[in-house]
């Protein structure tokens, strides 16, 4: 494999402190090493800033409600389409892109890793076909385990290690990466016309309440030792007061300890937490309590988090909480879709379009940069929009602007119609932290792959690392003359490289690199009381067989990566 | 104002996207230079002058440039394509997406055109003086916005689901339509000179239908509302009010639920 020579960058990599320094990024063999021969091809990054690849950490990036998206909303490819360019192929959509416009967007930008964040078991053969045909960037998929029947059922009774044993099979069969739960014993609720709201609403006909899931979910996942932790969407997403619930979401974390061998520090991750972050009792007083929850987790360093920001575009909203569709189709009329997953999920789609000019989707853009402004580790606090719910991922360059200037923010502020309620039931007008490229960093890279146990692989640029590795068009040591630099240079990268292969040049595609599916192989004790119940699910309740559940071999999984986790001596 | 003349001379094989004939594609363009403006022919990028001979330089503005297409355009679509100012006269018949999202000027087809004829006009005029095909007027595929404004005079008859998620504008068919007028519209006014069959205001929530001719079946969401005496597009007469539909949801202004009027002369 070639050897290449990154020379004179601006580098920033939190793993090994660098801030800054002009220094040279070697790499051979895929991996970035001390130094190379003299034959390796230059890259001249004088004057441009030189990071790892970022990693996406919670994005709605493939299976069957994306498609569903797609399927429905033949109008977000109106006007959104590019035809085939050299090895690029035709792309097409806004906030539901084609695999291929999304692999090349990703790319693009610098991302070179990304984690799918609802994989519904039934239909992981189809999120593995969609990731991959979605070129470049290395995924992972989780599934979804919140609204489970097996996992209400062991948990019901408090067998932890039956629903680990459980969950090994599950990420085995679907070749999933964490444990993911979204609106815990809601959905299942919702199959009967119920939601939980709170986490001690129980679950109809189970009787167990989605604080037994949530805590349970976190035990079963240390017991395994598992890269991620339990990675949570609570309950009561989007309603005005439902901080508190968050709150009670977050408590359930309290005194639990990260086991593992891969770094990981916490034991819970919440998601698009400006989703979460709503006081107020209607959507007149609608307000932010982005400092109430930005507190507590500040305080709990066994939690990390994501942002979910409003880019204040036309989107398309997509959850396994169904009944949130449900209740957001009835606010703005929009068409609507609802999908049911036989025993283990369900979810909906609604099309949204998060206006300047109304005050609630102003307020909501604020929380979300107030969460990332007001988060005093990075580390801790990742940037997302929980793509596309919050708006499409390749807003992020528009993202970072806002958080790196303070006048871009003003600006947009001066923008809204109603800029006095933005004013008045948020803080982000007294705020006036600008991120720096080193904390942009690990709020992009060696944060989020610490959280995902990644972090010996990616999202730094350590010898012995992958080389996946981004140059930015951006001089550090130059003053930002005008806000929309930042987001032009992060829109377009001048080189990304992915394992070593060089992907982008001048922001145009010149190779597909070689993507891989991440997955996780948990090992434990045989279960012969797991497997029979399974056995038994699948003959009575499941409408296929155990034989055309799992996603395996070269169709679904050409190029996995599996990281090893041994859990049969606990 | 200064006219442009393309004529086709070498049809195309497939269907011709010309996304580019437009005055605001045209305007400050010399003839050579409009020639050279992309056209798609199935998955190939082509070029206008490919395919039309084209005379006469554009004005330096949309506002001072008139087209005009002459030949045999009846597999090219779009043309008229988001025009918001000058003139566009179509000397033969038309496919699809005439006059689409038009925002301005005037647009004027001598022959028929297809369907999905000003998808999600905002302004202008659209004129054909032959048959519109189905989704006058309409929401694009999948879409909840179709037109916000505007004029569309269709002389002929036009075809199903016209006025489809309507939201503003007007629309005059002086012979008869197909069936689904104004499906789930939520404003504007279309009037129909001729008859109408079926699903007349199916799931409207806002907006009008005036119907001259027959209404072959009624939808059964709509309700009676007495007679009134109006005036209609220059033409006086007795007309029986219906409100609806009222299995969809309304809207509420000063405490009074506002349905969708349809107006049927008697
Ligand atoms: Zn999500």
């Amino acid at each position: 494999m070639s050897e290449y020579i990154i020379k004179n960058g601006n580098v920033f990599d939190p793993v090994q402190g660098i801030r800054g320094d002009k220094a040279d990024v070697a790499i051979k063999d895929g991996k970035i090493v001390d130094k190379v021969g003299s034959g390796a091809k230059v890259i001249d990054a004088k004057g441009k800033t030189v990071m790892a690849g970022a990693v996406e950490i919670h994005a709605h990036i493939a299976g069957p409600k994306i498609n569903m998206g797609r399927i429905y909303r033949p109008e977000d490819k109106l006007f959104t389409c590019t035809p085939t360019k050299g090895i690029e192929r035709m792309g097409g959509g806004a906030s539901i892109p084609t695999t291929f416009k999304t692999g090349y967007e990703y790319a693009k930008m610098g991302y070179t890793t990304a984690m799918e964040a609802a994989m519904p078991p039934l239909f992981s053969r189809h999120v593995h076909e969609e990731i991959r045909d979605t070129p470049i960037i290395d995924e992972g998929a989780y599934p979804v385990f919140g609204n489970n029947w097996f996992v209400l059922e062991y948990l019901k009774n408090q067998e932890i290690e039956n629903t680990a044993a459980y969950c090994a099979w599950l990420l085995r069969v679907t070749k999933g990466y964490a444990i993911k739960l979204v609106n815990p014993g809601g959905t299942e609720a919702w199959a009967w016309g119920l939601n939980c709201l709170s986490v001690n609403d129980p679950v109809p006909y189970f009787d167990i309440t989605p604080a037994e899931i949530i805590k349970g979910l976190i035990e079963a996942n240390e017991y395994l030792g598992l890269p991620h932790s339990m990675h949570i969407h609570p309950n009561n997403l989007g309603n005005p007061g439902c901080y508190e619930t968050t709150l009670d979401t977050l408590r359930l974390a309290e005194g639990y300890k990260a086991k593992n061998k891969f770094g990981r520090e916490q034991v819970m991750h919440l998601t698009h937490s400006q989703f979460h972050s709503y006081g107020g009792t209607n959507w007149g007083d609608f307000e932010s309590k982005a400092k109430e929850i930005t507190d507590y987790v500040n305080k709990n360093k066994n939690i990390t988090i994501d942002t979910g920001n409003v880019t204040l575009d036309e989107t398309t909203t997509m959850t396994a909480d169904g009944p949130f569709e449900h209740h957001l189709t009835g606010l703005n009329h929009l068409k609507w879709a609802n999908i049911d997953v036989e025993v283990e999920t369900g979810s909906g789609v609604v099309p949204y379009i998060y206006s300047p000019s109304i005050s609630v989707c102003a307020i909501q853009w604020a929380i979300g940069l107030e969460i990332a402004l007001m988060m005093k580790d990075p580390m801790r606090c990742y940037i997302t929009t929980d793509h596309p719910n919050a708006g499409p991922f390749t807003r992020y360059p528009r993202v970072i602007k806002w958080l790196m200037s303070a006048k871009a923010r003003e600006a947009q502020i001066n923008a809204f119609k109603h800029k006095d309620k933005v004013l008045s039931q948020t803080s982000i007008g007294t705020l006036d932290r600008e991120i720096s490229l080193y904390e942009l960093a690990q709020m992009t890279r060696a944060g989020p792959a610490k959280s995902l146990g990644l972090s010996g692989m990616c999202g730094g640029l350590k010898p012995g690392m992958d080389a996946d590795i981004a140059v930015y068009n951006f001089n550090p040591d130059k003053p930002v003359a005008n806000p929309e630099d930042i987001e032009k240079a992060f829109t377009r990268c001048a080189h990304v490289f992915k394992c070593g292969v060089e992907v982008i040049t001048n922001g145009e595609l010149i190779s597909n690199g070689n993507k891989r599916t991440l997955w996780v192989n948990a090992k434990v004790k045989d279960n012969p009381q797991v497997m029979r119940d399974i056995n038994e699910k699948f003959l009575k309740y499941y409408s296929m067989t155990q034989a055309n559940y799992e996603a395996l071999g070269h169709h679904f999984v050409p190029n996995p990566y599996a990281l090893e986790v041994d859990a049969t001596q606990v | 104002m200064e006219t442009v003349t393309i004529t086709m001379k070498n049809p195309p094989a497939l269907y011709l996207e010309a996304d580019n004939v437009s005055p605001d594609a045209f305007a400050g363009k010399t003839a050579a230079q409009i020639g050279d403006l992309h056209v798609y022919e199935g998955n190939v990028t082509s070029t206008l002058g490919k395919y039309f001979e084209i005379s006469g330089n554009a004005g330096a503005t949309a506002a001072d440039t008139k087209i005009v297409v002459k030949g045999d355009v009846k597999k090219v679509k779009y043309l008229g394509f988001k025009m918001s100012a000058g003139e566009l006269v179509v000397e033969g018949s038309t496919d699809q997406y005439a006059g689409g999202w038009m925002t301005g000027g005037k647009m004027l087809v001598k022959g028929n055109v297809e369907a999905f004829a000003g998808t999600a006009m905002k302004g202008g005029e659209l004129t054909i003086e032959g048959n519109a095909g189905n989704y006058l007027g309409a929401a694009y595929r999948g879409d909840w916005r179709g037109m916000t404004g505007g004029k569309i005079l269709v002389k002929g008859n036009a075809g199903s689901d016209i006025g489809m998620y309507m939201l503003g504008g007007e629309m005059i068919i002086n012979g008869n339509v197909d069936v689904h007028v104004c499906t789930h519209a939520e404003g504007g006014k279309v009037i129909i000179k001729g008859n109408a069959k079926t699903k007349i205001g199916g799931q409207m929530v806002d907006g009008t239908i005036f119907v001259f001719g027959t209404i072959d079946v009624m939808m059964p969401g709509f309700k009676p509302a007495g007679e009134v005496d109006m005036e209609v597009d220059g033409i006086k007469g007795k007309f029986a009010h219906y409100i609806g539909d009222t299995g969809e949801r309304h809207k509420k202004k000063k405490g009074q639920i506002i349905y969708g009027n349809l107006y049927k002369k008697i």
